[in-house]
This record gives C-alpha cells, sequence and structure tokens, in this order.
C-alpha cells in the first residue's frame, strides 16, 4: 500500500487513492477544502481549484516535484509522495487567490439566502479568503429559473461546481439539466426550463454548495441554525429513508439527507421522503443529530454534555 | 533561399488536385512505408528526425507515438487537430487550401505508423470552404486506391473522416478537442489519463497538428536524418511561420529553423522589412499566447547574440527575457501600436474562449478584460495595473488547461516589458479619452467623426 505524507504527517492508504482522500483520512486539519468534489459522484471535482496541493516529491521511484499545483481531488498519490497544503506558502497565496475569483461574482446575499449558515462558500472564504475583494465591477446576474415543482435555481449564486450536473447524470435516469454557455456565461440550465422530474431530482439540493439550488418547501421559512436537526427514518420503496428532518418548534421544515463532516450525503434520497413527508408522524426518530462544532447551525444547541464551571454550579445549587 | 520541404511546389497550378500532386512524387511515402517499412521503422524514422509538435507545446513527435498504449484488442486512433484558432496563426489553412493532399498522405502514413485504422480530421468550423476542399481530395484518395480496404494490396486497412467543429477556440486543447468528437460538449478533460493511453472512446490516441502530420511525409521519403540535418540543435526540420501585422509583405512562410529572426523580418526573401519605414516597436513570435517581446530582446537575446527562430532560442531567458516558438503565428507591431490596445484585443478573445469549467480561467479572464478596459477608458489606477499583475499570477498554473495560461503570459509580458505605457494610460485619463490623438501622434488625417 503506498504510503503518503501529507503536511508532515505519513499515512498508509489504499492504491488509487486520491490525495484528498488521504488526507481526509489523516484529519481535517490537513484536509484541503473542496468545492466541486463530491466522493459519491464519479467524475466530480477538478473544477473549483481550491484543493490544489503542492507536491514536492512525486514517488519514491521518481522524486521529482511536479510542476504545477495539482488538484489533489483527481490526483492519485504515488508510494513515498511528499503533499503540502497548509504548510506551504505559495500553496496558502494561491487557494486566496481561487477564492477571490469564486468569490468575483457571487453575490453578497448571504443575509437573505436559504443556503447561508451551512454554505461551503461561507465557510471557505472565512478560512481561507481575505476580508475585502478587490472585484469592482458589476457581477453577473441571471433570472429565478423553477426546474421542476421543488427546486429554485438561482444561478447569479453558483459556481459552477458541475455536482448538480452529475447528479442528473448519475443517480437520475433521462437527464434533462446541464451547462449552456461558454466562460463566465456559462450556466447551469434546462435550456427550455423543462421541468426536472424524476424520483431523486432533488439530491441536487444536497450537493449544491452554494444557494444556487434550494428547496422551494423551505425557501424563506427559517434560518438553518434556528431549526434543529432529528435523525429520523422510513420505510421508502425507492431509497432507503435515512434523512434527517429540520424542526422549527413542532414543525418540520425541511427535510435532507445526512451529511458527514465533509458536507457530503451519506446516503441519496427520494424526492418522496424530501418533499412530501413533513409530518413527525410519518417518520420513525432517531435521535438528535451532531453538528460539527465549527457549524453556525450548532449555535445554541449543545452536542456534548455541559460542563458547569463549579462556582456557577454552588450558586445553583443554592 | 532556404530549403522548403512542405510548400516545394506550392506554386505549380493545379496542384490541390490529385493529378498534379501524384506527378510531383505525392503519395511516394505511403507506398515507401507500407510497402517496405513496418509501422516501427516509421516511428523510428520520426524519433530520427527529431520533428517536434507544430501545434504550440513543441513535445517530440516519435516521443509522442512511442508513448502510445498498445493494449490488444483495442482498436487506435490518430486525429488530426485542424481546429487552428490562434490569433495570429493561419498557416495551416494555407497549407489545407493549397496542398491537401499533402495532409491526407501524411495522415495516411501516420496512421500505418500507429496501427490506426479510423483517423479523423477535425477542423473547426469557420474551415467551412477547407472542409471541402479536404473532402474532395479524400474522395479522390479513396478513388485510387490510397485509402479503405487492402491498401495498395497490403492488407492495411484505413478510413479517414474530416468532422467539423462547431467554431470554438478551446476545441483546439487535445482533450476537448476528443470530447467534441465524441459529440460532447467541448471542455477539456483533467489529465491523467493521457489521450495516448485514454483517449477518443476510451481508446489510445494520438493527437497532431496539421504541420506535424504534413512534416511526416518528407521524412518518410527522405529518411528521418535527412530531415534531422535541417535546422540547428534540436529545432529540427521547417516550420511554417504565419507573418501578420505591420510587415511590408505578411504571409505564410517556410523557414528553415534557425533562421535570425532580424533576417525574418528584414530580409527580402521573407517579410521585407517593418510597413512605410517604421520602426519596429515589439513582436509576438508564436500565436498571441505566447509573450510579447520588445524590438531589443526579440532581434537579440539577453546576453546580446542574435535571437533565431529556433525553439530553444526563442525560449532564451525564460518568460522574463523570452518567449516562445507556439505555434509560429509571428505578428510584427510598429511604434504606432498601443500595447494596452492590443492586450486589451487579445484579453477579450481569451474572456470569449474559456470554456468556463475552472474558476480561475472562467472568472479570471473576465475580470482582467473588464480592467484592461477601464485603464483604455482612461478611468485607471496605479492599483489596476499591479491588479492585473496579480491575476495573472492567480490563473497562471491552476488551470485544468493550458488556456488559463494562454490568456495570463500576454498580460504578464505586456506589464513587464511595457509597464510604462500602462502607466501613461493612467497617469494621462484626459489624453487617453481624446481618441483623436492616436492620429494627432502618428501624423494621420484626422477622421470625421
Amino acid at each position: 500500500m503506498p504510503k503518503v505524507t501529507i503536511d508532515g504527517r505519513t499515512i498508509e492508504v489504499p492504491e488509487g487513492t486520491t490525495i484528498l482522500q488521504a488526507a481526509r483520512m489523516v484529519g481535517p486539519e490537513v484536509a484541503p477544502p473542496a468545492m466541486c468534489y463530491y466522493t459519491k459522484l464519479n467524475t466530480s471535482g477538478g473544477y473549483c481549484r481550491t484543493c490544489i496541493v503542492k507536491v514536492a516529491q512525486g514517488s519514491e521511484k521518481d522524486p521529482r516535484p511536479m510542476p504545477k499545483p495539482v488538484p489533489s481531488c483527481r490526483t492519485m498519490v504515488m508510494d513515498g509522495m511528499v503533499v503540502e497544503n497548509e504548510t506551504s506558502p505559495e500553496i496558502v497565496e494561491a487557494r486566496k487567490g481561487v477564492v477571490e475569483f469564486l468569490l468575483a461574482n457571487h453575490p453578497l446575499d448571504c443575509p437573505v439566502c436559504d443556503q447561508a449558515g451551512e454554505c461551503h462558500l461561507q465557510d471557505l472564504s472565512y478560512e481561507h479568503g481575505s476580508a475585502k475583494s478587490r472585484y469592482e465591477f458589476d457581477r453577473r446576474t441571471f433570472d429565478k429559473i423553477d426546474i421542476g415543482p421543488y427546486v429554485q435555481l438561482h444561478m447569479t449564486r453558483c459556481i459552477m461546481c458541475y455536482r448538480c450536473v452529475k447528479v442528473a447524470e448519475q443517480i437520475t435516469d433521462g437527464r434533462v439539466h446541464g451547462v449552456i454557455n461558454r466562460g463566465d456565461h456559462a450556466e447551469i440550465s434546462t435550456y427550455v426550463e423543462q421541468a426536472i422530474d424524476n424520483d431523486f431530482s432533488g439530491n441536487v439540493i444536497d450537493v449544491c454548495p452554494v444557494g444556487a439550488l434550494t428547496d422551494k418547501t423551505f425557501r424563506f421559512k427559517s434560518r438553518v441554525w434556528f431549526t434543529k436537526p432529528v435523525d429520523a427514518h422510513r420505510d421508502c420503496t425507492t431509497c432507503s429513508g435515512k434523512v434527517v428532518l429540520w424542526y422549527q418548534g413542532e414543525e418540520v421544515l425541511r427535510v435532507t439527507g445526512r451529511k458527514d463532516q465533509w458536507g457530503e450525503v451519506e446516503e441519496f434520497i427520494c424526492n418522496e421522503c424530501r418533499f412530501e413527508k413533513k409530518k413527525t408522524s410519518d417518520w420513525t426518530i432517531e435521535g438528535v443529530r451532531t453538528i460539527d462544532r465549527h457549524s453556525v447551525i450548532s449555535q445554541g444547541k449543545y452536542a456534548r454534555d455541559l460542563e458547569i464551571p463549579a462556582h456557577t454550579k454552588k450558586k445553583l445549587i443554592k | 533561399m532556404g530549403k522548403k520541404l512542405l510548400l516545394e511546389h506550392d506554386n505549380v497550378p493545379g496542384i490541390q488536385g490529385y493529378d498534379v500532386y501524384r506527378q510531383m512524387g505525392g503519395y511516394a511515402s505511403v507506398e515507401k512505408a507500407l510497402k517496405t517499412m513496418n509501422p516501427n521503422a516509421v516511428v523510428e524514422e520520426v524519433k530520427k528526425s527529431g520533428l517536434r509538435g507544430r501545434g504550440g507545446a513543441g513535445f517530440p513527435t516519435g516521443m509522442k507515438w512511442s508513448f502510445l498504449a498498445k493494449p490488444d484488442g483495442v482498436p487506435r486512433h490518430l486525429v488530426c487537430n485542424a481546429d487552428e484558432s490562434e490569433p495570429g496563426t493561419f498557416k495551416d489553412r494555407y497549407l489545407m487550401s493549397r496542398i491537401p493532399h499533402l495532409l491526407v498522405e501524411g495522415m495516411i502514413t501516420s496512421s500505418f505508423a500507429l496501427g490506426a485504422n479510423t483517423s479523423y480530421i477535425y477542423i473547426r468550423g469557420e474551415y467551412y470552404y477547407i472542409v471541402r476542399i479536404l473532402e474532395k481530395a479524400i474522395a479522390e484518395a479513396y478513388a485510387h486506391g490510397w485509402l479503405g480496404k487492402n491498401i495498395l494490396g497490403t492488407g492495411y486497412n484505413l478510413d479517414l473522416y474530416v468532422q467539423v467543429g462547431g467554431g470554438a477556440y478551446i476545441c483546439g486543447e487535445e482533450t476537448a478537442l476528443l470530447e467534441s468528437l465524441e459529440g460532447k460538449r467541448g471542455n477539456p478533460r483533467i489529465k491523467p489519463p493521457f489521450p495516448a493511453v485514454k483517449g477518443l472512446w476510451e481508446r489510445p490516441t494520438v493527437v497532431n497538428n496539421v504541420e506535424t502530420i504534413a512534416a511526416v511525409v518528407p521524412i518518410v521519403n527522405n529518411g528521418g536524418d535527412a530531415y534531422a540535418a535541417i535546422g540547428v540543435g534540436k529545432s529540427t526540420g521547417t516550420k511554417l511561420i504565419s507573418a501578420s501585422g505591420h510587415l511590408n509583405k505578411p504571409g505564410v512562410y517556410e523557414i528553415e529553423l534557425g533562421l535570425p529572426v532580424e533576417e525574418f523580418i528584414y530580409s527580402e526573401e521573407y517579410c521585407g522589412g517593418i510597413r512605410n519605414g517604421r520602426e519596429l516597436k515589439a513582436v509576438v513570435a508564436g500565436g498571441s499566447s505566447v509573450p510579447i517581446l520588445p524590438k531589443h530582446l526579440i532581434l537579440n537575446t539577453a546576453a546580446g547574440e542574435p535571437r533565431l527562430m529556433s525553439y530553444e532560442s526563442l525560449a532564451d531567458g525564460g518568460f522574463v527575457t523570452g518567449t516562445m516558438m507556439g505555434s509560429g503565428g509571428f505578428i510584427a507591431m510598429d511604434d504606432t501600436t498601443s500595447i494596452v490596445k492590443n492586450l486589451y484585443t487579445f484579453t477579450r478573445f481569451y474572456h470569449h474562449e474559456s470554456c468556463g469549467q475552472c474558476s480561475p480561467c472562467r472568472e479570471g479572464t473576465a475580470w482582467m478584460e473588464k480592467v484592461l478596459h477601464k485603464i483604455l477608458d482612461g478611468h485607471g489606477t496605479l492599483a489596476d495595473v499591479d491588479l492585473l499583475w496579480d491575476l495573472q499570477k492567480n490563473i497562471e498554473g491552476k488551470t485544468i488547461c493550458p488556456l488559463g495560461e494562454a490568456a495570463a503570459w500576454p498580460v504578464a509580458a505586456a506589464i513587464r516589458h511595457f509597464r510604462t505605457e500602462f502607466e501613461e494610460f493612467v497617469k494621462n485619463p484626459t489624453r487617453i479619452k481624446d481618441v483623436k490623438h492616436y492620429y494627432r501622434l502618428n501624423n494621420l488625417p484626422e477622421p470625421v467623426m
């Protein structure tokens, strides 16, 4: 099995593992951010360029460094490879540049965007971007399009990660949407605004890293950090039926797939589960979903036992 | 007079047709290769010749051919890249429209060397009139038994097709070309796997430029060593240069590699000097994507030696004081040219042609165009020039395909060598806004507006 060293930490991984996957195995502190790569979608990745890393040593056999930064999501590890991510100042600088490009045409409408709070671009720009943008021109804008009865596409926010195109290609049958036009005019579209109508089309909402594809049954109902995530399942004939219910009070505001530490769903769910089963009685509740501490969704929620300081405890007991 | 290999019979009347072409010794390389050589021997000759890819990158062709994977039972393909869209390059157009049979002959010989039984010529949509010329030539070749089943009774079969592209610059990138040929959106693939392993329909594929394939004909006819004897160092053979811009005699010239740049510009045999006896200001030596060089650096290297038209000499000094051979689109500019305006034109082109797959190129090319437009409009600041520099640096080397770099290099070189001109634009906004200024500066009659 090839051994790879990422930011000074060595790990042995199976043949055919990408640098990004190896880095995720090492831990989140060395894992490069990824906006377009999605483990469960074939041929995804390589577009956004945020996961670029420097390969300081190609392999044991051929120790030459790679001449350019490589996308870690699409580059396989070789035995003896040495990868620099956060430890390389040029990569940190280059990533800052990429984030600036991604934000160049992205609107600053987080306060009214439904994705805010679970948006990967927000996290990315907070962690790797700079506070100010040097872009001073008009941003590209598009009209909102309804694709199907449940999904709204707001291209203005899109960062062209191609994840939803891969979902359409690989999860649903009869792909009806793709990319039209070229360069910075390129857009995700159904071309003639044909409705996306199949059982798994709702997954495009889960894979969208930004607020370009949103759930019309949830739009403007609440903010994600005001809702309470609960694991639940039901017997579904089309999908696994394992979902997260997002409660506000007694009401289920939305249903999503279960997302892991990297923001990727564990299993894709069907439209019936996602859009039509919005009563507690439809579901078997499993328990509270643990949310990663770095996410804003964990605000005001206790994901662990509270350690109450001793002096406060005394007061409380009194 | 330099030796000519490709354009030797250029001026023979009727060379476009089969009969004249055959009389002039056409299809001899096919006869020689198929009857007296085996495929490996042809590859060896090409290796010996030192032929380098004429499309821009200059990768040794023999090496590329020997990298082709040969798994059992899997067909292989040869694809000719005739999607010539680089601003300033028009050599393939000339070659294909004048001597179409040379390309057909080269395709047959090269396909034989690679063991390909189905080959394609992918031509850009704007060259629709050449499609008819090529299809006529292919039909003639079929009629005379040079294509089809059992060619020359040797049992070798080859079918050759012309596929017309939609007219996108990005489809000249080899993997985007293959995607387009498969009928998909012309987006470059992420490498590896390289086309030599998984190319057209996941089969091993070689993609070569028109001129590279045409050059295989004289290599097989005269032998690799004879070809290698022409030229200088690792730049062997002849190269078609499409000269344009402020020259007395712009056009397509076949030169022996190693010709001094000064001789190419000023001698009567080639470009015949600068238009109206003016002073040369700058040269883009290999198509719009290579770095622009000012007069003193294009005529002589930084070390003071005369610069030659060869891969090594043009690249001497890296990108700081050198440039690249590229595809041979030689654009000369005289002292009336505004480098900033010229750069804007180039950048606008790359913005228009960016495929939009990866973010640095998609957003970066558009941003650079907007900044340049702002400077041209007289609203620029010195910070904008620095911003341009940062943007090109953030694009270069971080994209899927070389289009990002092709967009970044001209910006980098223009700022590196002509920064004062950018500052001139920024510091004199009122004069920049005065459109008649250009005419007064060059003693031209002012236009009626």
